[in-house]
Order: C-alpha cells, then structure tokens, then sequence
C-alpha cells in the first residue's frame, strides 16, 4: 500500500515535472518564433518602403512631339552636312521649336517655362536619331521624348498636380500644358532605360547606375583577383603546414581580430599605402578593389580554414600512407573537398564587399562621377556610393531614384547569397 | 614561390608608377557639400560640351576639401575645392607650406539657410533672439546665465504657439551648423545686455555661450542627410529643422519655412539679401594647375557664365542664390583674370 501511494506521489510528481518541462519548451518555441516574425517583419519593412518607393523610377514619363529637323534651326548645311556638324547641331533649338509648335500661343517669359517640360537632356537621342538616318533632315517625325523631372514626379503621383497649390514645383501654366498634352495622348509612361545605360548625373531624370555598375564589377575583380589566391594560400599554409606554436596562435588571434575592424580603418591604411606611398589614382577601382580585398581578406581566411578542418584527417593519412607528399595531399585531397566551403565563404566576403561605402570615402570614390569608366584605372563610382549620393541629392526625382538602386543592389546581393548556397547544397559532402 | 613573389612586385610597381606617371585629363574638384550640388551641376554641362572630360567632384565637406587642396602642387592633388565659407587664414598658410602659393578665390552665389517646418503646422514668425532664445545651450535670465528653461514656443513669447520646442538639425561637422551658429547665434548673443558684457570681459566664455547649443532634447543633431530631416518633418508637424534653401525650395508641397525677422526664406529675398540668415558660397582654384590640366579656365568660363550662375540660370534651378549683377560680372572678370588671394 505504502508502495503503491510513493508510486502515484511520484508519478504525481514526473508528471508535474514533465508539464514543466514542456511548458519551458513551448516557451523557448515561442520567443524563437517571435524573434524570427520581428526579423521578418522589419525585413518587410524595409521592403515594402524600399519597393513603394522606388517600383516608379522603373519607367520615365515621355512627352511625344512632332520635331522637324529643319537645317536652319540645327545650323547645319541643309544639303549635305558633315557628321561633324551634326554630332555638334543645335538639337535643343529644334526641340524648343517643337514645343512652341505644339502650344503656339504662348510667348515670352512664359516660353522658358514651357521648355522645362522636356529634359535637358533629350537632345542626345534626337542627335542620335539623325546621326544614324541622316535623311531625316529637312523632315518631320513624332518623337517620344524624355520628359523634366519635375513632370516625371507629377505624373507618377509623387507631388500634387492640383493647380493653385503653393509650394507646387511646377506652375499652374506648366500643370495646364501637361493637362493638355496628356488629353492628346502625349504623354506616356516607358520603361526608363536610361537608369540601366547611363553615368550620374545631377537631372534625376538623366542619371543611371551603369558607371556605378561597372565601378562594382571592376574593383570587386581586383578584390576576388588579389583575395582568393591570398587567402586559400594563407589557410593552406596555417591549417597544413604551420607549426602549432605561440606565433601561429598569434597570428589566428590578430586575423580574427582584423575580421571585427570597422571597415572604414581600411580606408584610412589604403590611403596612406596605395595612394600616398605607391601613387596610385584617387577614386580608381584598381583602389577600392585592393582596400575592398583587405576588408574581405580575414573572412576567406577564417572560412577556408574551417572548410579545411572539416575534412576527415583520415583522408590525409590514407593520402600520405599511399605515398603522397604534403602537397599533393593538399592539393589533390584537401583543396578540392574543400572547395565549396572555401568558395561559399569567398562569395560572402564578395557579397560583404559589394556593400561597403565607408572605406572608399578616404580613397575618393565617393565623387560625381559621369563617364563610365573603360578600366579598373579610370574615376569611378560603386553601387552603394552611388545609393549614398542620391539619398543626399536635394531634387525630388532622386528620391524613387535611391530606391531603385537599393533594389538593384540588393538584386546582386541576393544573387551572390543564393549562388552560395547553390554551391554548398550541390558540392557538399558529409561525413 | 619566390618567382611569383618577384613577379607580383614588379606587377604593382609598374601599376603604381604607370599611374603616378600618367598626366592627368580630367579636373578633380574636392570639397564643401552644399557647394557640390553646384560644382557638379556645371561640371556635367562642361563635359556634355564634349570638348573636355567631366571633371570628377569629390563631396569631401569644407574643411576636408581645405586639406586635400593644400596638400600639394602636381597631377595627384585636386585642382579645385568647394566650401561653404571663405578659406581660413591657417589653411592659407598651410597650403603656402606644401607649395600652393597662388589661390583664386570665386564666390558662386549664396544659399540661405531655413528653419522650416511641416505645412500642416501653423506658419511661425521667429526673430533671431527668440531663436537663440530657444536653441541655446545657456540662455540669460535675469542677468544671469542659466541652463535653457524654456519647454514651449510661448514661453519665449506668448504670441508664439504653445508648442513643444523641437528642432532637428546639422551636426558640428557640418558647414551649415558654422553658419547657423554665426549668422543666427552669435548675431542675437550680442543682443542681449549680459552677453555683451561677458564678450568685453571674457571672450571665450561669450564664444562657448554663443555656439553651444542644447543637449536636452530640444535640439535633435539629425545627421547629415537633409533629406532625412525632410522626411522627419513631413511625419511630425510640431518639429522644425534646419537646412539649406535648396531642401525647401524642392520641397514647397510639403514644408513651408520660418520667417526669421519678419522675412519669409523665398528666392528673392535671399538673393536681395532680406533675408538675414544667408552665407556665401565660394570655390577655390589652384593657379599653379591652371594650363598643366586640360580645362580649368574653360571650366572657370562655364561656371561664371550668365547661362550657369545668372538670374535665369541652370544653377537657379538647382537651388542657388545669384549674386547681384554688378557682383557677378566683378567676380567674372576677376576669376577668368585669375587673380591670386592675397591675405
């Protein structure tokens, strides 16, 4: 009997234990939980902001005119013009006469006014229109020309286009052409090209990533060129070769530490060693790669370095055993079952890279910067500088603008994590 | 091992020589942030002349730029540099040091800076000592120097709203703070009895009273980026901030600014110089580079256009105040003349 009731007590007992225990689980689940849904939410956050925002700068309003290329206006020989003559024509005079053709009755003052519906800029198309086909001159042709930025935001919904309203950037006369225009079916939204072929420019409706683009691809070339060989040679020697003595701790310890310094020490050491001693170019690529490879330097490190140490020592052994030499075992064993840590960790030091801004500040890649570069030696932008210099630009247009380069930033990011986990879920191997 | 090494060296050798060796083209202009808007908006139209590279233009902040520019003479240091005040005579000195003897001074126009506020609050009409009134770290009261007691607008002055004082603006490292901190300040310190006392007897302590400005939450440092305080004054009406011109005039939908003395911050009134709070901005051209790289004079004749800095021109557009005609055309022929500082 007695037994029998210490059984039940401590039944009793394991079972409210057990009650605990499990109530501790479901807890432990549901602060898991909760941390991932606040991750996800900012996460949605930042992506519903960065997308409602910038989706719009994806197309460009255009204004559709009737332009005569008349020699007169463009002041080129009407009967046969040199190309030289063209590629220098007074396309912007032949771009006024056509808006002053499409609202004829306004005048004076207020024409300055009218022009200021078409880009600054939309002369360069019309010059490579006649350029191709130079028997356009002398006639006629509707044109879908890029309009101002200020009727871009306008028409996207980004500012009112209620006339009378104080603080409008466009007048009411300005409102009232575009009303008009838009009546005539002149007006239409395209997919804006010129973000995606074009350098910086300080008309939002003008600028595009491109230059910054090609920045990226030259300095993180120069990144993964000096980076990836240095970096697999160090983890070879340090993880294979190298005695395990107070130097190589020393070492493990200062490389782990130099992971963990902001990035922004990088920039300040590549302008005292690539710039001030070596004399190399201010605001190059060929720079930022080599600062940009130093940043990323320690990750390949620590990443080939624990890629090599999850490969079975009985691969080395039974490599050695056969007759091998310390090399070859490397490089015939270790370095390829290695590998697709090895490149994993490469791709996010690349990826981690891609997002600096801070260091190239000290080596002069933050800069306006028009042309595209033809070299890693040429003045050039990056991606995230590019982000940065928008976001600080004073016109509205610039505003969807930044978004969008956040989007196509974020678009290589992603490309470059999901390329990584590609190469980890079809090389890896377990065992 | 040791042949790749040797390899590797002469590599970077050649590359680092072939780039110190190599002449540059292209104008590299550093420097003041506020200025950059401008420098670049010429800078692009000079190179869409297609005679000339477009030159490159680092937004580096005043002082910065300062150092870069008087680092030396030759292909590797920045022909221009931006600022948004006038160059200190350290930094001339500084710059007479490393070689750049001869510096062209060019005064762009002016930009004004705006408290401005969200346009669904009411509009507010400040005087500059009740601005200092509200901003100040240590404010008089009763012949004394007391921390800031004030929490409302209408405790500096009934008629002012009773409202919470909250102004978001530029920290210490920015231009527009100096410029604030003097054209508001330092004007209304001296317009109260006890801080012109203190600035006959101790003018370090009336300096600390003057350009310190509060810590307690009522003036909020927001960084930089003016767009962000843009931002932030869109979603709260009841704060303020402090910018350039040019964030308000690209943002009339949305903000509407103080009038400081009884001047409202338009167009016109800064460019006539009504409007109290404005500074000039100016860029600095070193004569030694004029002819060694291809473009500055042209540059120069670009920028000191009427078509560029005129009444009607593209840098009108984007937010700059002209100067006055007959300044305008001395500077001109001033800065085409290239007519060395002298200090």
């Amino acid at each position: 009997m007695e037994n029998a009731a210490t059984v039940v007590a401590s039944s009793d007992a394991v079972a409210k234990r057990l009650k605990k225990r499990y109530a501790a689980e479901r807890r432990f689940k549901a602060l898991g939980f909760g941390a991932i849904a606040l991750a996800l939410g900012f996460l949605a956050i930042l992506l519903v902001t960065i997308l409602s925002n910038g989706l719009t700068a994806f197309v460009q309003t255009h204004v559709r005119l009737d332009v005569t290329f008349d020699a007169e206006t463009l002041g080129v020989d009407p009967v046969k013009p040199s190309s030289d003559a063209l590629a220098s024509a007074n396309y912007g005079g032949v771009i006024k006469n056509a808006l002053g053709k499409a609202f004829p009755d306004v005048s004076g003052g207020q024409r300055r006014q009218l022009y200021k519906l078409v880009s600054t800029g939309a002369d360069l198309p019309l010059r490579d229109m006649l350029m191709a086909n130079p028997g356009l001159l002398g006639t006629t042709t509707s044109v879908w020309l890029t309009a101002g930025a200020d009727v871009d935001m306008a028409m996207k919904g980004h500012v009112g286009r209620e006339p009378g309203v104080e603080g409008n950037r466009l007048t009411d006369a300005q409102l009232g052409w575009l009303a008009d225009l838009e009546k005539r079916g002149a007006v239409s939204k395209k997919f804006n090209t010129t973000l995606f072929t074009t350098g910086d420019s300080r008309e939002p409706e003008q600028a595009g990533l491109w230059g910054a683009v090609v920045g990226s691809f030259f300095s993180l070339s120069i990144t993964l060129l000096v980076c990836f060989p240095l970096g697999v040679a160090t983890s070879v020697y340090l993880e294979e070769f190298a005695p395990k003595n107070k130097w190589t701790d020393l070492i493990e310890v200062n490389i782990n530490n130099l992971a963990a310094v902001p990035s922004v020490v990088f920039g300040l050491l590549g302008l005292a060693i690539f710039l001030n001693f070596f004399g190399m170019p201010r605001s190059a690529p060929l720079v930022g790669g080599l600062v940009l490879a130093l940043i990323s330097l320690p990750t390949i490190i620590i990443a080939g370095r624990a890629a090599m140490k999850a490969v079975p020592p009985s691969i080395r052994e039974a490599a050695l055993g056969l007759g091998a030499s310390k090399l070859q075992m490397v490089t015939d064993h270790v370095l390829p079952l290695s590998m697709p840590g090895i490149l994993t960790g490469t791709i996010l030091g690349m990826a981690h890279a891609l997002g600096e801004t801070a260091p190239l500040l000290m080596i002069g890649m933050v800069a306006f910067i028009v042309d595209i570069p033809a070299s890693p030696m040429d003045p050039s932008a990056v991606l995230p500088v590019q982000v940065y210099l928008w976001a600080d630009s004073p016109e509205r247009a610039f505003v969807e603008r930044t978004s969008a380069a956040i989007m196509v930033l974020l678009f290589f990011l992603a490309m470059m994590n999901l390329a990584a986990i590609m190469l980890r879920k079809k090389f890896e191997r377990r065992w | 091992m040791k042949k790749s090494l040797a390899v590797a060296a002469v590599a970077l050798a050649t590359v680092s020589f072939a780039g110190a060796a190599q002449a540059r083209d292209q104008i590299r202009v550093v420097g003041s942030s506020t200025v950059y808007p401008f420098t670049t908006a010429v800078a692009e139209q000079f190179g869409k002349a297609g005679k000339f590279k477009t030159p490159v233009v680092e937004s580096t902040g005043t002082g910065g730029g300062f150092k870069l520019f008087c680092a030396g003479v030759g292909p590797d240091h920045p022909d221009l540099t931006n600022a948004s005040r006038a160059i200190k005579k350290s930094e001339v000195e500084a710059c007479g040091k490393n070689g750049v003897a001869e510096i062209v001074e060019m005064k762009v126009g002016y930009d004004g800076i705006v408290l401005a506020s969200s346009k669904k609050a009411k509009h507010i009409d400040l005087t500059r000592p009740q601005m200092f009134l509200a901003l100040a770290k240590e404010v008089p009261v009763n012949g004394k120097l007391v921390e800031n007691p004030y929490t409302t607008w209408n405790q500096i002055d009934p008629k002012l709203p009773n409202q919470k004082i909250e102004v978001l603006g530029p920290p210490p490292t920015s231009g527009t703070r100096d410029a604030f901190i003097e054209l508001v300040m330092e004007h209304a310190a001296e317009s109260f009895p006890e801080l012109k006392e203190l600035k006959k007897t101790d003018e370090k302590a009336f300096k600390k009273a003057f350009s310190s400005l509060r810590e307690d939450g009522a003036f909020v440092e927001a960084g930089e980026n003016d767009n962000l305080i843009v931002q932030k004054l869109d979603a709260n009406p009841a704060a303020f901030g402090i910018f350039g011109y040019s964030y308000l005039d690209q943002n009339g939908d949305k903000l509407q600014g103080a009038m400081v003395d009884g001047v409202a911050p338009t167009f016109d009134a800064i460019a006539s110089s009504k409007y109290p709070v404005s500074r000039p901005l100016f860029v600095y051209v070193k004569k030694a580079h004029v002819g060694q790289i291809p473009g500055i004079k042209e540059y120069l004749a670009e920028y000191t256009s009427e078509k560029a800095w005129g009444k009607t021109g593209y840098l009108a557009d984007k937010g700059l105040i002209p100067m006055p005609d007959s300044e305008r055309k001395e500077q001109a022929a001033k800065v085409n003349a290239l007519e060395a500082l002298k200090m």
